[in-house]
């Protein structure tokens, strides 16, 4: 009886379910296709079945995401239990002891800085350690038209230039800049150390490459890092190897749909003074495609007959640099930095670049200042010699003469890097730090002989990162940076009194 | 100061600005009709003879005799007003004149007098000086319109985030839909039938293309259409009023070409908080004497030969301000946080960060190695889940514990116009154990009674914050920025930070800047005045967003913030709103996707201790008017501007009535507020006193 029902109940349904399956669109040919499927072939209808169950079964399972794999549930007693026992590390590390002599040691001026500055303790110095040389920072002409267009402008421009914080000066400078280097367009940052950082990354994204030199300043690495590009270095200014290196990444990628390439180099080196063979690596990156950005931050405004860089003093045409970057803020005396281009380079940078769009314009004394310095260059070839001259006086005074440094830089770079020499290194086994010492103390000993210098300092390496994970790192240094407003006198004494104070301090810890 | 022919055409101003002259008996001039003179008046000087006449090599002399005579003029009338000013500390150290008006004239008894006449029919140099100087700082209208920014007690004040109705949501989607689809068809064709044009789009003779196709769609066919809403050039002081140079556009905004003309606008854009963009008065004085005596920059990183004495006296004041034991200053706030992180964090850190935190906190916490978490904007129930999450869990695979956690937070949110919850913050603090950045950049000047940031507003002391960061930028119409924390903290940055090592040292002129506004704002320099900028600010805070919101928009943000987004939702209605407030002089940010979520595009309103009661009325006028041309005004009531109470019931017993109310059986409906423009500016200035409802 029970089962009875049970089964006219079941044929009931049976038969109201093929009805409704009759009923949807396509059931006829999903039937038709069962079937004939079927026929031919069994075991391919479980499969089919089998992985459509499947395909359900993912669907609807609940989504995991792979970070989380070792994830245990805790109670919220054992949580509460880890919250209490978990210990911090302080917010920074105690400072070194070299660190906090550092702290205490840094000079500070007084009223302007300048050939002669004096300092908060009383005494009048040489100052060789400002990027200076043209002797500007204290330029009455420039003094005036800064405060005119103070008291047209005010200080800031209180807005970022996406947001009506582009003013008319700024434009000015844009075009003073393209007009100088001969380039179609230019944008102004609001600091030149964070322009290269910013330029790169609007270009260079994750999957495109860059080739870089093994040298170059720490601004460029962080553009790099943030670019999450894949990177290959390439020895210092070495062309063979930067050769090898654009060639080989051309045999990888060959078969690989075309991603974005850029050598990445540096007009004079801000971790060794050197300068670049702009003329060969313009021609390998013609030979292989690759596009070329080039930090002028150094160069700008100290090569070339009217400062306009690398590519004036080599002869290469600019059109051949794709981005050329460059301070207004060292030699200049004004402030910010600038990236130099195509318009259509340049446009792309007002939307996409970080330090540009999401930070506020230059004051415009800086802009109109950066201007008016330009045209100075470019009237005023006489500026760019004297310097040249009081390089070749302090040259004379120190690297051929010392039996303890020699000088890095290229002979046209008012930086003067001078680094211990390997022999001395290699003899005493020094290591970095201890170079550092050593340093410092000549730096302390100038200083109290009436001589400002400073030091190339490693680049910081950030926390927590050892030493084999930061791969090439700085010899460092003294620099001595030379400027017009000392006489070639005062230029030869103050080599004398460096030079002395290499020796003394080498002399006495042998 | 400068009566230099040339530059006069900067303040182009021939008579009173009927803005600048607020006598609260009288009523201004409505705008139509001023501006019409305005335009009429306007010498339209091309931009290329005033910028030539900058650069021209010698500077044109300043007629002395007329700057002298302005001068004593001022500081006769200042003296006056310190006589009758009841709330003017004389100060007697003080030697440079100041030619703020504001406190004088709000003082006088005679309000219907304009105060000009207490000598003599100002000369027309005079007037102008005046029209110039009221052009970057409007005058005080009445005592009245100030207000103490200050945390209520009690709860955090969470921002209401009202949703548009669904019909402004459904077309919002839908054009956006419109705008791509059409995007796309005409890439279709143009890569077919105009390939000159899309050539940067694809290989050139071997090099990849610049753009992806992809990731240029939306510049190439949003955001170009709209481009003339941005970057608009300026000229002059971005103060109360901005002047814009006007452009114009034959290419569809590829390009933009000047016309040679300005125009004076109201300044709603500015980061000016606290008024202090401006070309006279003691700070620019200060800085002009600073650039005579220090020179222009100092051509060298902070680490190398660019410390100098005024640095130290900067830091020192921000440090005091601030309420930490040291500080350092930077020469750009972006760089600032770019560099900052990775001295404090790396591998082995945690970060957890607001979502909305800004860009350049994003760019340095990527740079510093450290693992990055996200918690939910403002919300502590999301930051308290994750805390509880990452710390029990510690590092990823290893399940080390993790060496530091530091949780990174902005005071006043840029986009949003939020106060960051930093009691509920603290508390959490206090449990966990981790350690807090607080950004400050918006908030410093900003916010608290004495200006100085989130900390003042909640009453906190700074202590319990690690680190204090903030930008120069802003408030104190300076640029650059600053951390502060502890001695040996910052010590320690000081040769870690590559921002000191590299950076470029801060320029004695905006120093200088830094120094004279923050003495202001202390009440070092011209007492009083530094206390009128902050509250003229919170009171022009609280006095547009309850009138925006009374009119029926929508806006984000707490009441005692001045960043005032006012939401707009279509993507039409971006260029629309931007171009509708030129058409009435007003500049205003407009912002969109991607920099808001694809919803909710709003318009921005930055309100200034420089604007007037009379200047937050005409936008008021303005937003409403346009507000009906373009459907703005779709507020439901939930996030305030609710109708007045009945006669003889007070804000206090409002509760009580609704109750009552309710159970006479008379639902009383929160009716959407649409109150008429007189109303709203009738009942304004009494009732941001009270708690806005
Ligand atoms: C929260 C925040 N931090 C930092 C900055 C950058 O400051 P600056 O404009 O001085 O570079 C901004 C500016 O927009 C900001 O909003």
């Amino acid at each position: 009886m029970d089962l009875q029902d049970a089964h006219g109940w079941l044929v009931d349904l049976l038969n109201e379910i093929s009805v409704q399956f009759q009923k949807v669109p396509g059931s006829a040919i999903f039937l038709r296709y069962v079937k004939s499927s079927y026929q031919n072939d069994p075991v391919r209808s479980a499969v089919e079945l089998f992985l459509f169950l499947f395909a359900v079964k993912y669907l609807l399972a609940p989504k995991y995401s792979t970070s989380k794999k070792s994830y245990v549930k805790l109670t919220d007693e054992e949580i509460d239990e880890l919250v209490d026992e978990w210990v911090p590390e302080p917010l920074v590390a105690p400072q070194t002891a070299f660190e906090e002599a550092e702290n205490e040691k840094r000079p500070v001026i007084v009223g302007p800085t300048g050939p002669k500055s004096k300092l908060a303790n009383g005494r009048i110095v040489t100052n060789v350690a400002s990027y200076n040389f043209y002797n500007l920072a204290g330029n009455e002409s420039l003094k005036e038209k800064a405060i005119q267009t103070l008291r047209t402008y005010g200080v800031g421009p209180c807005g970022p230039p996406g947001f009506y914080g582009t003013q008319d000066v700024h434009q000015k400078t844009e075009a003073d800049i393209s007009a100088h280097l001969g380039t179609t367009a230019c944008i102004v940052y609001a600091q030149a150390f964070s322009t290269i950082s910013s330029v790169i990354p609007a270009f260079s994204k994750r999957g495109d490459i860059i080739v870089a030199d093994k040298a170059v300043n720490f601004a460029i690495r962080k553009g790099m890092q943030i670019s999450r590009s894949s990177i290959r270095w390439y020895e210092h200014n070495d062309m063979m190897d930067l050769q090898n290196v654009l060639a080989s990444v051309v045999k990888e990628q060959a078969k690989k749909p075309l991603t974005r390439r850029f050598i990445i180099t540096e007009g004079l080196f801000e971790n060794v003074g050197d300068m670049v063979d702009l003329v060969k690596v313009v021609e390998l990156r013609h030979r292989y495609k690759f596009r070329l950005i080039l930090d002028e931050t150094w160069s700008f405004g100290v090569l070339g007959r009217t400062g306009a860089g690398v590519t004036e003093h080599q002869g290469v045409s600019v059109k051949e640099v794709d981005m050329l970057v460059g301070s207004l803020a060292g030699p200049l005396c004004a402030g910010g930095g600038f990236c130099a281009g195509s318009s259509e380079i340049v446009e792309h940078q007002r939307l996409s670049a970080s330090a540009y769009t999401f930070s506020a314009a230059l004051p415009a004394m800086l802009a109109t200042t950066a201007s008016e310095v330009l045209a100075m260059l470019e009237t005023n070839g006489e500026m760019l010699a004297l310097v040249r001259e009081n390089i070749k006086t302090m040259w004379a005074q120190l690297d051929p003469r010392s039996e303890w440094v020699h000088c890095t830089s290229a002979m046209e770079n008012p930086i003067m890097i001078l680094v211990l020499k390997a022999e001395v290194v290699a003899s005493r086994k020094l290591s970095i730090s201890e170079q550092e010492q050593l340093l410092q103390e000549m730096v302390d000993e100038a200083l109290a002989n009436g001589v400002m210098m400073t030091r190339l300092k490693s680049m910081p390496r950030g926390i927590h990162v050892t030493a084999k994970e930061v791969g090439w790192e700085l010899q460092p240094g003294l620099k001595v940076c030379l400027t017009l407003g000392l006489t070639r006198k005062e230029v030869e004494r103050t080599g004398t009194v460096i030079r002395h104070a290499i020796t003394k301090v080498m002399k006495a810890k042998r | 100061m400068s009566t230099d022919g040339s530059r006069l055409t900067m303040s182009r101003k021939p008579s009173f600005n009927p803005f600048a002259a607020s006598a609260p008996a009288t009523p201004s001039t409505p705008p139509a009709l001023s501006e019409k003179r305005d335009m009429s008046r306007r010498p339209s000087t091309s931009k290329a003879t005033r910028i030539t006449s900058f650069f021209s090599t010698s500077p044109k002399p300043k007629p002395e005799p007329q700057t002298a005579a302005s001068a004593l003029l001022a500081a006769a009338k200042q003296q006056s007003s310190q006589l009758t000013s009841p709330s003017h500390i004389s100060s007697p150290s003080l030697s440079l004149p100041t030619i703020f008006l504001s406190t004088a004239q709000a003082d006088t008894a005679n309000e219907d007098e304009p105060p000009t006449t207490l000598f003599q029919p100002p000369s027309p140099a005079e007037t102008r000086r005046i029209a110039r100087q009221q052009a970057q700082f409007g005058p005080l209208g009445h005592q009245s319109h100030r207000y103490t920014s200050r945390h209520a007690g009690g709860l955090f004040p969470e921002p209401i985030i009202e949703d548009p109705p669904y019909y402004y949501l459904i077309t919002t989607y839908i054009s956006y839909l419109i705008l791509i689809i059409f995007g796309h068809v005409r890439d279709f064709f143009g890569k077919r039938f105009r390939q000159h044009e899309y050539s940067h789009l694809q290989e050139r003779n071997g090099f990849a293309p610049l753009n992806s196709d992809f990731d240029n769609f939306y510049v190439r066919r949003l955001q170009l259409r709209i481009n003339d809403c941005f970057a608009r050039p300026t000229t002059g002081v971005p103060g109360r009023f901005i002047t814009l140079c006007d452009r114009v556009s034959h290419d569809g905004n590829q390009t933009f070409k000047p016309t040679g003309t300005t125009t004076e606008t109201l300044n709603m854009s500015s980061y000016n908080y606290l008024g202090f963009a401006q070309s006279e008065g003691p700070c620019a004085d200060a800085v002009e004497e600073t650039v005579k005596r220090c020179g222009l920059g100092m051509a060298s990183p902070r680490g190398d030969a660019g410390t100098s004495e005024l640095h130290n006296e900067v830091e020192d004041l921000i440090a005091r301000f601030v309420g930490k034991e040291s500080s350092m200053v930077f020469s750009m706030g972006f760089g600032t946080n770019a560099s900052a992180f990775s001295a404090l964090v790396g591998k082995g850190c945690l970060v957890i960060s607001d979502e909305l935190n800004h860009a350049s906190i994003r760019f340095g916490l990527r740079l510093s190695g450290c693992m990055i978490e996200m918690f939910k904007h403002n919300d502590c129930k999301s930051l308290e889940r994750k805390l509880r999450e990452v710390i029990s869990n510690g590092q990823p695979r290893t399940h080390r514990p993790w060496k530091k956690i530091l949780v990174v937070v902005e005071g006043l949110y840029s986009m949003e116009g939020s106060m960051v919850n930093l009691p509920g913050i603290l508390a959490l603090k206090r449990k966990y154990r981790f350690n807090l950045f607080v950004d400050e950049a918006h908030s410093i000047g900003a916010l608290g009674p004495n200006g100085r940031g989130v900390c003042d507003y909640f009453g906190v002391a700074p202590s319990e914050v690690d680190i204090l960061m903030g930008t120069l930028t802003k408030s104190f119409g300076a640029n650059g920025g600053y951390i502060a924390g502890d001695k040996a903290l910052i010590n320690k940055l000081r040769v870690t930070n590559a921002g000191t090592i590299y950076g470029e040292s801060p320029a004695p002129a905006v120093l200088s800047q830094i120094a004279s506004s923050l003495k202001i704002i202390i009440g070092e320099l011209v007492p009083g005045q530094g206390e009128e900028r902050l509250q003229r600010l919170a009171f022009n805070g609280r006095y547009l967003r309850l009138g925006l919101k009374r009119l029926g928009f929508i806006v984000y943000g707490n009441d005692d913030s001045p960043i005032i987004p006012l939401l707009l939702y279509n993507p039409a209605k971006i260029p629309a709103f931007s171009h509708e407030m030129l058409a009435r002089k007003i500049s205003v940010v407009v912002v969109g996707y991607p920099a808001t979520p694809l919803v909710s595009s709003r318009a921005r309103f930055c309100v200034s201790a420089a604007h007037t009661k009379d200047d937050l009325d005409r936008l008021l006028r303005a937003c409403d008017s346009v507000g009906d041309i373009l459907q703005l005004k779709f507020s439901s009531g939930i996030g305030g501007g609710a109708l007045p109470l009945p006669e003889g019931v007070t804000p206090e017993m409002e509760k009580e009535w609704l109750r009552k109310e309710k159970e006479k059986g008379q639902e009383v409906m929160r009716q959407p507020p649409r109150w008429s423009l007189s109303e709203v500016i009738k009942k304004g200035v009494q009732d941001v006193k009270m708690p806005l409802r």
